[in-house]
């Protein structure tokens, strides 16, 4: 196995081989499961008002990676949510831009070609979204096509059957090669905690995924309840920040699914300064995965500033 | 018989379908007109109304787009429910309006029937102010009226049950759902009404109750911006002209009914009118 960048010798000795990458993984120190799910309740209880709550919509609006999965996609669609991330709101254009557009592999160079010149990066899911189960050669396939299309960052997913029956090497080998593929691009590896059980096998594959090369984290693909939740956003932001602790690199984390109101980014921004550090409080090292949240993010500024409720007769339909 | 401890109920709000305790974590003692304790209600407070909004606008499209027919058989279910609990309604109205058990009963009996002639309501409502225009040429132009959305009531403050049910029922009948701020010193029949409402037929979040302070909670309701009419009959006189100045900011319908409005008097269709707004259909391909 190869590493894909210089580790410090602990690390490099955990990627030599799939067993030592195993007896890496299982030495992980296991996850308090009431520990960790009572510590994100209590920090969800922080009052944020005012105008560090201004503050934090900003934030949360310039890390949200706005987001259209469906089936159902059309070139129009993505050209409306492209105006949406360039002007969020129309009305008022001190609102920060969003930090991406996501979109499936075949509709980035319509993105593309919307967002150019804007500093708005165009993300693509890709190897076999939202299942992962597909052979090696189309995942990686899928992976160049996103890119030669214009993606700068790639969202993959990882291979949850093998993750969950052992393959350790298998998943390990799968991100080293995309992120082979992805070349200049960022990648961002889509672990689907809601399939993988425990949080023991969360922090196992965030460690996984960040020996592999993956330049963010991601809880989910949207498709899969429950998608992000709190306490597993936590155990992530504690590998991120174990990563940096050990290795002095500092890679991303992307709760995605299931944050739908100011409310709930608002928490996850906590964790995020609790649990990760501040440095973390930036649209290079943290996303929301979302299509919703944005509209209620925006409400919530124009209730801050106005001084009475929004409506969502005031927002875009998307 | 040995003295039973007495049970001191403190009541919660009614808040799509459910009954959801305040945000704000506040009750407020409830009297009678004498002065002896009743019973606990939770004070609402502004982001109570705005889950209650929230709701209501959840509600709107399943509720507007039932049918007249069965809004009206929905309707009369609740009649029904509230007939059920009459002997309640009676109690709590002589303790809350300080009247004779007599003058009880016909309230509540009162209020009953016009739950029963606004459930009637409903399925004539087209046929009484809708008409089919009479057009130049060989197509069809139908008007018709259509609910104006979510609308907040601001409930009598003197009249607990018959004054509640008259602002409540034509809101609901003509398809709107509606935020209620009930009256501030009497809202245990609004409670009730909200208990009968939750075990009959109206989905959750046609009609959301909370009790409170109106002067609290009123400005933030006339000022939100997902709210699409007022009905001022409960406001305080001084704060009425403030209300409407707001709700004018984004345009909602306002009901200006007057404070001393009787409501023991059968009503006419001002109210159903009120929260009604006239869609006008052209067919071009016609006769």
């Amino acid at each position: 196995m190869a590493a894909p960048t210089t580790l410090p010798s602990a690390l490099a000795d955990a990627v030599r081989d799939e067993s030592s990458l195993r007896r890496f993984l299982h030495g992980l120190p296991g996850v308090d499961q009431v520990g960790v799910e009572q510590r994100a309740a209590g920090l969800g209880t922080r009052s944020i008002k005012k105008a560090s709550k201004l503050h934090a919509i900003d934030l949360a609006i310039s890390m949200v990676d706005l987001t259209t999965l469906e089936g159902a996609d059309t070139p129009g669609k993505v050209r409306s949510l492209a105006a949406k991330a360039k002007r969020p709101d129309p009305e008022r254009p001190e609102v920060p831009r969003v930090a991406a557009v996501c979109v499936y592999p075949d509709m980035v160079k319509t993105a593309a070609d919307e967002l150019k010149g804007t500093g708005i990066n165009v993300a693509s899911v890709a190897t076999a979204f939202p299942s992962g189960r597909s052979t090696i050669d189309i995942k990686l396939a899928d992976t160049r096509f996103a890119v030669e299309q214009g993606a700068s960052e790639v969202d993959m997913v990882i291979d949850r059957g093998a993750f969950l029956s052992g393959r350790y090497g298998l998943v390990f080998e799968e991100i080293v090669k995309v992120k082979e593929a992805c070349g200049d691009a960022h990648l961002k590896v889509i672990l689907e905690t809601g399939e993988l059980v425990t949080y023991d096998n969360v922090r196992r594959a965030s460690w996984l995924a960040l020996l592999a090369g993956g330049d963010f984290i991601k809880t989910s693909t949207g498709k899969v309840q429950p998608a992000a939740t709190l306490p597993v956003t936590h155990v992530m932001l504690q590998a991120v920040r174990d990563w940096k602790n050990q290795t002095g690199e500092l890679r991303g984390v992307k709760p995605a699914g299931g944050i739908r109101n100011t409310k709930d980014a608002i928490k996850y921004l906590v964790a995020v300064h609790e649990v990760a550090g501040p440095e973390w409080l930036d649209p290079h090292l943290f996303r929301f995965g979302a299509s919703t949240l944005l509209n209620d993010l925006l409400m919530q500024r124009r209730t801050q500033l106005d001084g009475h409720y929004s409506g969502p007769d005031y927002v875009t339909v998307d | 018989m040995s003295d039973r401890v007495t049970v001191a109920k403190t009541y919660k709000l009614y808040i799509g379908g459910a009954f959801p305790r305040s945000e704000s974590g506040r009750s407020y003692p409830v009297t009678d007109s004498k002065g002896t304790f009743l019973a606990n209600a939770a004070q609402g407070s502004r982001k109570d109304a705005r889950d209650a909004v929230a709701a209501a606008r959840k509600a709107f499209d399943k509720w507007s787009g039932a049918t007249a027919y069965n809004r009206g058989q929905v309707l009369y279910r609740v009649a029904e429910v509230l007939e059920g609990r009459r002997e309640q309604f009676i109690s709590e109205v002589a303790a809350s309006e300080g009247v004779q058990l007599k003058k009880a009963q016909s309230i509540v009996d009162t209020a009953i029937d016009r739950w029963v002639w606004y459930a009637g309501w409903t399925d004539k409502i087209a046929a009484v102010l809708g008409s089919a225009n009479p057009v130049a040429g060989p197509y069809f132009s139908f008007s018709t009226p259509e609910p104006t959305g979510v609308v907040a009531v601001l409930a009598p403050q003197q009249s607990s049950l018959l004054g509640l049910v008259s602002v409540i029922a034509p809101v609901i009948a003509s398809g709107n759902t509606a935020v209620v701020i009930t009256s501030q010193d009497r809202p245990l029949p609004a409670i009730t009404l909200s208990e009968v409402l939750a075990t009959s037929d109206v989905p959750g979040g046609v009609v959301n109750i909370i009790t409170g302070r109106t002067a609290e909670i009123a400005p933030w309701l006339a000022s939100h911006a997902d709210v699409n009419a007022l009905d001022l009959t409960g406001a305080p006189e001084s704060l009425r002209e403030d209300l409407e100045r707001s709700a004018a900011g984004t345009v909602k319908r306002v009901l200006r009914n007057k404070v001393s409005e009787d409501f023991a008097v059968t009503p006419d269709m001002s109210r159903l009118r009120a929260y009604l707004e006239t869609k006008t259909v052209w067919h071009p391909m016609g006769v």
